[in-house]
C-alpha cells in the first residue's frame, strides 16, 4: 500500500546549513535507486499475486481433471488427462508452470466459452474499465467540489446536504438504486438506451465496421468517427456509470470533507489569510493542494474498487464485463477463468498503486 | 502622535457545550509606532489579542469591542474586501512555528510572491527580484536556494526568517509576533529576534511582540502589557519592570531562574481569582 504517514517529514541539519537538495552526488542516483526499488516492489507484488491465485486454484473444490473429462471418465482416462495437466508434478514444481504459463500471456483455457482466457479477458475488461472510468471521474469531478464545499460550510446546510446525499450512497443497495434508475429513466421517461452496451442495430454496425482499437466502444466509435454508435453507447453507459459514480461520489466527498476540515485547522490556512489572500483561494489552492496528498490514495482505491466490485451492477444492467464473467466462471467451475480474472483485478490494483505512488511525487514535495 | 491600533473593551468569547468561555474579556490599549509587549501565560488571552486585531478568529468564537481602529478605520465592521487590502498590505503577523505556518506543498519561492502577484499585479520577475531582496535583508546567505526550496528543506531558524521576509515584503504598518521564537532554539532565537529587532526599527513598524517571556519582553519593547485571565493586569514601561507593583507580575519575574543567583527551588506562581475580576487600575 502507499505510504501515507511517513512522507518524510523530518527536518535535516542545523541552522543555514541545510536549504535545498544536494546537488552532486545524491539527486540522480536517488530517483534512479527509488525507481527500482519501486520495480522490485512491483515484482515481487506480483509474484505474491501469482502465488495467492495459485492456491486458489488448490484449495477451491473443484477438480479440474473431472471438469475436463467428465463424470464419467474411466480411470485410465482420468489419471492421463490429469499427468496431461502437469497435476502429478510436485507443488512448487507447478507454480513455476504456472508463473512461466502467465508470465507469457497463457492464463489457461475457459471451459465456458473454450477460448483462451485471456482472450476472454481481452473483451470483457474493456467493458469495465470504462464503465469505472467513467464512474469515477462521475465520483471524482461532484465528489470533490462538494467535500470542499461541506468542509467549508461546515454544519450549515450545504453541509447537510452533501452529508445526506452521501449517508444515501452508503446506504442504498446497489441493484435497488439501478433497478428504479432502469424502471424511471428508461421504462418511463424514455431518456437513457437500457441494459447491454449498445442496442442491437447498432451492436451489429459496431461489430462490423468499428475497428477495435481499445476496446472501450465510446472511444473505439469516436475514432472511427461512428457518432451515431457512439451517441447510442453514450446512453446506455449513463446509467450504470451515474449509479457506480453515485458510490463513489458518496465516498470521496465524505473523505474530502473530512481531510479539508483537518486541513482548514492548519496554521499555514490563518499565514494565507493573513498575507490578504480571498477565501477560495486559501480554500482552493492552499488547503487543497495539501488535500490532494492523501485524496490520491482515496481516488485510486476506490477506482480499483470499482474495477473489481461492478459484479452486482454488471448484473442488472447486463454490462458484459469482467464482474459478470468471474462470477459466471465461478458457478460453472470454469477456474481457469476465476484464476485468471482474479490475475487481472489484482493486477489493476499493483498498477493504481503504482500509479498514485507516482502521483504522490508529484503532488507533495516532502516524497520526492 | 495619531495612533495606529486603537483597542477598547476588546472581548473575544467561544461558544462551547459547556456555555460561554471568555478568552479575552475587555481589553483595552492604544499603539503608535511603537513596539509593544503583550505578556501572560498560557491561556491568558494573548494570543486571541492578536488573531481578533486580524479578525481571524473562527466561529465558534465571536469578537466584540467598543472600538477596535486601525489608521482610524473600524476593523470589526469592515468589509471582507477593504479587510483582506489591509490584511495583505498594512497588517501582518508572524506565527509560532514554521514547521505549521508554512504551506508544505508550496515552494517558499511561490509563497513569497503569490501576495505581490495578486494584489500589486507585479510581473513574475519582479516579485521574484523583491522576493530575493527581502530574503537577503533576514540575512539568508543563499537566497536564490531558499526561494526554490521547500519549507521542509529548511530549518526551524531558516524557517522562520523566511516567514518574516514573507510579512514584510508587502511593507506593512504594524506587525503583530506571536511567540515567533518559542519554537526555536535559544541560538538561534537570539539570531531571529536581532534580525526581527532591526527590521522594525529601520522600518518604523509599529510592534505588538506577544510572549511568556517577561524579560526577553522587556528588552524587545517599550512597554508591555501583562495579561491574566483575559485581562490587563498591569501595564509597564520596559525599563521599569523592576518597578512591577502587581503580585502577578512580580510572581512571574520571581519564577524565573537566575544565573549566579541563589539555588534551590524556583517560586512557583501564586494566582488570586480576584485578579480576574478588577484588571488593571
Amino acid at each position: 500500500m502507499t505510504d501515507l504517514a511517513g512522507t518524510g517529514r523530518g527536518r535535516s541539519g542545523g541552522p543555514g546549513a541545510d536549504a535545498g537538495r544536494p546537488l552532486r552526488g545524491g539527486w540522480v542516483g536517488r530517483r534512479a535507486r527509488g525507481l527500482l526499488g519501486l520495480l522490485a516492489t512491483l515484482a515481487a507484488t506480483f509474484l505474491g499475486l501469482l502465488f495467492v491465485t495459485f492456491i486458489i486454484g488448490r484449495v477451491i473444490p473443484i477438480d479440474p481433471v473431472l471438469a475436463i473429462v467428465g463424470e464419467r471418465a474411466t480411470t485410465a482416462q482420468y489419471e492421463a488427462a490429469r499427468e496431461a495437466l502437469g497435476l502429478n508434478e510436485p507443488l512448487l514444481v507447478q507454480f513455476g508452470y504456472y508463473v512461466r504459463d502467465v508470465l507469457s500471456g497463457d492464463l489457461g483455457t475457459s471451459i465456458l466459452t473454450a477460448r483462451p482466457v485471456i482472450e476472454d479477458i481481452g473483451r470483457v475488461f474493456p467493458a469495465t474499465l470504462e464503465l469505472a472510468t467513467l464512474a469515477t471521474l462521475f465520483g471524482v469531478l461532484l465528489g470533490v467540489p462538494a467535500g470542499v464545499l461541506a468542509a467549508v460550510r461546515q454544519g450549515r446546510l450545504t453541509d447537510q446536504l452533501v452529508r445526506l446525499l452521501g449517508l444515501f450512497g452508503y446506504s442504498m443497495p446497489v441493484f435497488w438504486l439501478g433497478l428504479m434508475g432502469l424502471l424511471l429513466f428508461y421504462g418511463q421517461l424514455g431518456w437513457v438506451g437500457g441494459p447491454g452496451r449498445l442496442d442491437t442495430t447498432y451492436q451489429f454496425i459496431f461489430e462490423l465496421e468499428v475497428p477495435r482499437v481499445t476496446g472501450a466502444i465510446l472511444i473505439d466509435t469516436a475514432l472511427a468517427g461512428a457518432w451515431d454508435v457512439f451517441r447510442n453507447a453514450l446512453s446506455h453507459i449513463v446509467l450504470p456509470a451515474a449509479v457506480l459514480g453515485y458510490y463513489s461520489l458518496a465516498y470521496i466527498s465524505r473523505m474530502t470533507r473530512s481531510f479539508m476540515l483537518e486541513q482548514l485547522r492548519q496554521e499555514y490556512v490563518t499565514t494565507a489569510r493573513v498575507k490578504g489572500m480571498p477565501e477560495w483561494r486559501v480554500v482552493w489552492v492552499h488547503a487543497l493542494g495539501n488535500v490532494l496528498v492523501p485524496l490520491i490514495t482515496v481516488i485510486a482505491l476506490s477506482y480499483a474498487q470499482l474495477l473489481e466490485g461492478s459484479v452486482l451492477t454488471e448484473t442488472v444492467f447486463a454490462w458484459p464485463g469482467l464482474g459478470l464473467y468471474i462470477t459466471q466462471a465461478l458457478f460453472s467451475g470454469d477456474l481457469a477463468a476465476v484464476m485468471g480474472g482474479t490475475i487481472v483485478v489484482g493486477a489493476a490494483f499493483i498498477l493504481l498503486n503504482l500509479l498514485s505512488d507516482l502521483l504522490y511525487r508529484l503532488v507533495d514535495p516532502r516524497a520526492r | 502622535m495619531s495612533a495606529l491600533l486603537e483597542v477598547e473593551d476588546l472581548r473575544v468569547a467561544f461558544d462551547t457545550p459547556a456555555g460561554v468561555v471568555e478568552a479575552v474579556r475587555g481589553l483595552s490599549f492604544t499603539l503608535g509606532r511603537e513596539r509593544l509587549g503583550i505578556v501572560g501565560e498560557s491561556g491568558s488571552g494573548k494570543t486571541m489579542t492578536g488573531r481578533a486585531i486580524l479578525r481571524l478568529v473562527q466561529p465558534p468564537g465571536r469578537v466584540s469591542a467598543r472600538r477596535l481602529a486601525f489608521d482610524g478605520q473600524e476593523l470589526l465592521t469592515l468589509p471582507e474586501r477593504r479587510l483582506r487590502a489591509l490584511r495583505g498590505r498594512r497588517l501582518a503577523m508572524v506565527m509560532q512555528d514554521p514547521k505549521y505556518s508554512l504551506n508544505p506543498v508550496m515552494s517558499v519561492g511561490r509563497q513569497l510572491t503569490e501576495g505581490l502577484r495578486r494584489r500589486e499585479r507585479l510581473s513574475r520577475a519582479e516579485a521574484r527580484r523583491r522576493a530575493l531582496a527581502m530574503l537577503e535583508a533576514v540575512q539568508i546567505r543563499d537566497p536564490e536556494r531558499v526561494y526554490r526550496a521547500f519549507p521542509h528543506e529548511l530549518s526551524g531558524g531558516m524557517g522562520q526568517r523566511v516567514m518574516i521576509a514573507m510579512m514584510l515584503i508587502p511593507e506593512p504598518d504594524l506587525l503583530i509576533a506571536d511567540e515567533p521564537t518559542s519554537a526555536l532554539d535559544v541560538t538561534v532565537e537570539a539570531e531571529v529576534l536581532k534580525i526581527l529587532d532591526g527590521l522594525v526599527r529601520e522600518r518604523g513598524l509599529g510592534l505588538i511582540f506577544i510572549s511568556h517571556d517577561l524579560p526577553l519582553v522587556s528588552r524587545f519593547c517599550d512597554r508591555v502589557l501583562v495579561m491574566y485571565a483575559g485581562r490587563v493586569v498591569e501595564e509597564l514601561k520596559a525599563a521599569e519592570l523592576e518597578r512591577a507593583r502587581h503580585p502577578y507580575t512580580r510572581g512571574l519575574l520571581r519564577c524565573l531562574p537566575r544565573v549566579g543567583g541563589p539555588r534551590g527551588d524556583l517560586a512557583t506562581l501564586t494566582r488570586d481569582p480576584a485578579w480576574a475580576e478588577q484588571g488593571a487600575e
